[in-house]
Parts: structure tokens; sequence; C-alpha cells
């Protein structure tokens, strides 16, 4: 008898799952989903690279690149926490799926030597 | 009939983890067990040798799945006491609330995972519906689902805003509500009590004498907790053990399930004596001298014995995880038992390979 009650609530009541992937929930606002790095503002500190605990990332300054391979990252965050300048990031969003094993390569742009601001951005223009 | 040998795992349909039991069986009765372990050993203890004592705190939480923020959180405390590291009372308490959504959601996951080694389909699919809820608080609060890596050195890395409070409150609301409506199934039902009563029978000597730790310990008629130490704030909140005497399957089962609302009732109180304050503190130097720290993990008492040498690299990391001291327990409920309870008794004291074998 008491799976009555039951079963006809389950008959009235919304589905408790979602038709995924056409119907997705949006993600909150805090949730660390994928690392992203802002290079134009990084300054190749290296302190995300001495603070990950699973040694994903790799700094090189005079290069001035910053490499992360994104399959060793465990989305902890510590990274975005020392970031001096607050060019790392998370996003809410999952990082898409892939079928090969890629790294997240960046090249930052020249040192600026004291050039003129007029001319850093034609240097910009020409290397997009 | 002889006696015959059967192998129990490493794998089979109920265990979520490889385990190896031979069992020795005479007219399908078992009259010993004998386990073999070793089959998911990571090395993580090793590896505090090659990592800083701060990026341990993110490879600590990666022994258990179910119960990371615990790990981190007796490792944690591990080091302020090292460390002479004077912790934030608001911080105290944003720890238990977080430890106890993790208590419920590992709970209502051992819960569906019982349900379904006796065939219950629907009560695991129902407990596992309700846990979601858990789920999506600690991913909204922490950033993460299941590794919520809140935890450092002195405090803990977000804070609780008080619309979170407010929805927390109202989610744990819902949760309640419908564990409540399980009761009469988890507790009264007749296929639950059938498979699971006097099945599996652990007596209140043998629980002390083989060390078993939490709901076993408890589900066997002793009242011990390692929360009654009083670690985080536990010592400023209400809270008494949760025991039963029975010391069979069904015995633990109950256990598990009070303590779900008592966990429920454990994040409201800290949630509604939130004291306002700084929530980590800065820390300096380097841990030096040896450390031995317990904390209550959903399977029982966690131990982490810590040795630092005024490096940032420790010198000895030891975990020794709540299944590790109940498969001794284990081995003792076994004798006596019918071949096809042995699945529900080795689900009985929820075991975590993973977080044995580190």
């Amino acid at each position: 008898m008491f799976m009555t009650k039951n079963v006809i609530k389950n008959l009235l009541c919304k589905s408790a799952t979602r038709m995924y992937p056409a119907v997705t929930r949006e993600p909150f606002a805090g949730f660390r989903g994928m690392l992203e790095n802002a290079i134009d503002v990084c300054i190749f500190c290296k302190k995300c690279q001495l603070s990950c605990p699973s040694q994903c990332i790799k700094v090189d300054l005079k290069a001035r690149t910053w490499e992360c391979d994104p399959f060793a990252c465990v989305y902890c965050g510590v990274c975005v926490d020392v970031c001096p300048v607050a060019s790392l990031s998370m996003r809410a969003t999952y990082r898409p799926v892939t079928a090969e094993r890629e790294m997240i390569f960046m090249q930052g742009p020249p040192k600026a030597v004291k050039a003129k601001a007029g001319e850093k951005k034609e240097e910009k223009k020409e290397e997009e | 009939m002889a006696r015959t040998i059967l192998p129990f795992g490493p794998q089979h349909p109920v265990l979520p983890e490889p385990i190896h039991l031979t069992l020795e069986i005479e007219d399908e009765i078992v009259k010993s067990a004998v386990p073999a372990l070793g089959y998911v050993h990571r090395g993580l203890e090793k590896l505090c040798e090659i990592r800083d004592f701060h990026q341990m705190i993110q490879i600590v939480e990666r022994v258990c799945g179910i119960c990371s923020k615990i790990h981190a959180m007796c490792y944690c405390q591990g080091l302020e006491e090292l460390m002479g590291v004077e912790v934030p009372r608001r911080a105290k308490y944003l720890r238990v609330a977080w430890s106890e959504l993790h208590r419920i959601h590992s709970h209502l996951l051992w819960i569906g995972l019982f349900a379904d080694a006796f065939g219950f389909e629907s009560l695991f699919m129902q407990c596992w519906r309700i846990r979601e809820r858990i789920m999506d608080i600690n991913e909204a609060t922490t950033g993460n689902r299941v590794v919520v890596s809140v935890n450092v050195v002195g405090g803990v890395r977000r804070d609780l805003s008080k619309e979170h409070q407010t929805w927390i409150g109202e989610q744990l609301k819902l949760v309640e509500k419908e564990v409540l409506a399980l009761k009469s199934t988890i507790v009264s039902d007749y296929t639950v009590k059938r498979r699971t009563q006097g099945v599996g029978v652990l007596t209140k000597d043998q629980a002390h004498q083989l060390g078993a730790v939490g709901p076993v310990l408890r589900a066997s008629g002793w009242a011990q907790d390692a929360r009654m130490l009083g670690y985080a704030a536990f010592d400023e909140l209400e809270f008494a053990p949760v025991v039963e005497y029975d010391g069979d399957c069904y015995a633990r089962l109950v256990v598990r399930f009070r303590e779900v609302l008592q966990s429920v009732d454990l994040v409201r109180q800290a949630l509604s004596r939130l004291p306002e304050g700084d929530i980590n503190v800065p820390v300096k130097g380097k841990p030096k001298g040896e450390v031995i720290t317990r904390v209550e993990q959903p399977r029982g008492e966690l131990l982490y014995y810590i040795k630092g040498n005024d490096t940032k690299f420790l010198d000895r990391l030891r975990i020794r995880t709540p299944t590790f001291a109940n498969i001794p327990p284990l081995l003792a409920m076994l004798p006596g038992v019918e071949l096809a309870d042995v699945p529900v008794v080795v689900l009985s004291i929820d075991p975590c390979i993973s977080c044995t074998e580190r």
C-alpha cells in the first residue's frame, strides 16, 4: 500500500534528470572548470609553476612562454591564488573534450623596451 | 561436503574497488577468510619527499575520493599543531560545515551501494538522487563536486556568503525531508531486514579487541567517535555519538542512516553559530617535529602521523585510514555467514580500498 502514494507522486512530478546534452544546467559562479591565462598581463614569475601540486605548468622567462598540460591539471586553483598580477583565472565551464593530447601553449608578447605607446600597439597587431 | 576454496574479488559486481578475499567454504557456509590487498597502491605517502608541504594538501585529498575534505583537514590540523598556528574561529566552523556535508554525501552513497548489494535498485536510485543536492552545494560553495580543495594550512580558502548560507539551509531542509521519506524503507522494510538482520555479527568485545572504528564500532555498542575529541569547532557544537547495540549489518545501516540526520543538524548548528572574522592566517616557517592527529571520517577514525625536519619537505607522512582498521573486524564477521551474504557483509564496513592502500 505504501507504494501507491509513491507511484502517484512519480507520475505527477517533474523528472529528476535533465535531457542532457539538449538541456544543460548553468554552471555555478565559483566553479573551477578551466584554467586560463591572460598572457598579455603575465609577468612569467614562475610562482604558478612552483606552487602547482601536479606540476602541470611550465614557464620560461627568457622565451616568454607559458605552457600547461590540461590533462595533468587537477583544477585546484592554487596557481590562481598565488598569481601576483591576477593573469590566471578559472572559467566556470568544463574544458571541451578532445581526441588528442594537446598542451596549452602560450607565447607572450615581446618585452616592451621603453617603446612608445603607439609603437607597442602596432607590434601587437603584427603578431596577430 | 569437503571444504572448498573460493576466491572473492578482486573484481566482483558489488565491489567498487579491488580487494581479494580467499574464502574457505563448507556447505556454502564461510569457515574462514584471508584478505589480499595491494591492487591499487599509488605511493602517495612517498610523494611527501618531492612535493612541498603545501602541495601535499592537494595530494592527501586524493587519498580518498569521497572524503577528500576530511583528509586535507586532518593533514592541515597536524601541520598547524607542528607550526603553532592558531586557526581563526570562522575557519574552524567552515571546516565543520564542509566536513559534515562530506559525511552526508558519503553515507548516502554507501546506503545506495549497500541497497544495491542486496538487489534493492530503487533505494539505490533514491539515495543517489538525494546525494546530488549535497554535490551541488559542494560545487557552488567550494568550486568542485568531489575534491573540494578548500583547506590551506592556517584556515580555509573560501568563505560562505550570506546568500550561500540561506541556500544551504533550504537545500538541507529538502535533503532532510527526502531522507526521512526513505526512513520507513531503510529501517523497517521486510526485504532490508531479511537480508541484514543477524548477518555478520560483531560482538561488543570483538569490536574492541580487533580495533574496529567508526560506524562499525558504534553499531556494536561503543559510544566512540573521534569528533568527541573536539577538533575544529566540534567542542562548541552539541553532539552525541550514534550508537546501536546489535552489531549486525542492520545495526551498521541504522547507525549510518541516523548519522546522516545528525550531520544535517551539525551543518545547521555550524552555520547558525558562524562567527565573523578572517578565514585564514598567513603561515610562516617550516614544520619541525612529530605529530599525530585524528579526525572522524565517514568510515571511522582517520590517523595522520607527520614528521617534519625544518625543510619544506616532510620526513615522513603516515596515513592510517579507517578501512585498514576495519579489515580485521570484517574477517571476524565472515565465519558462519552464508556465501550469498558475503557481499552484504563486506560492503557493511564501507570498504574504501584506495584509501587503505594509498
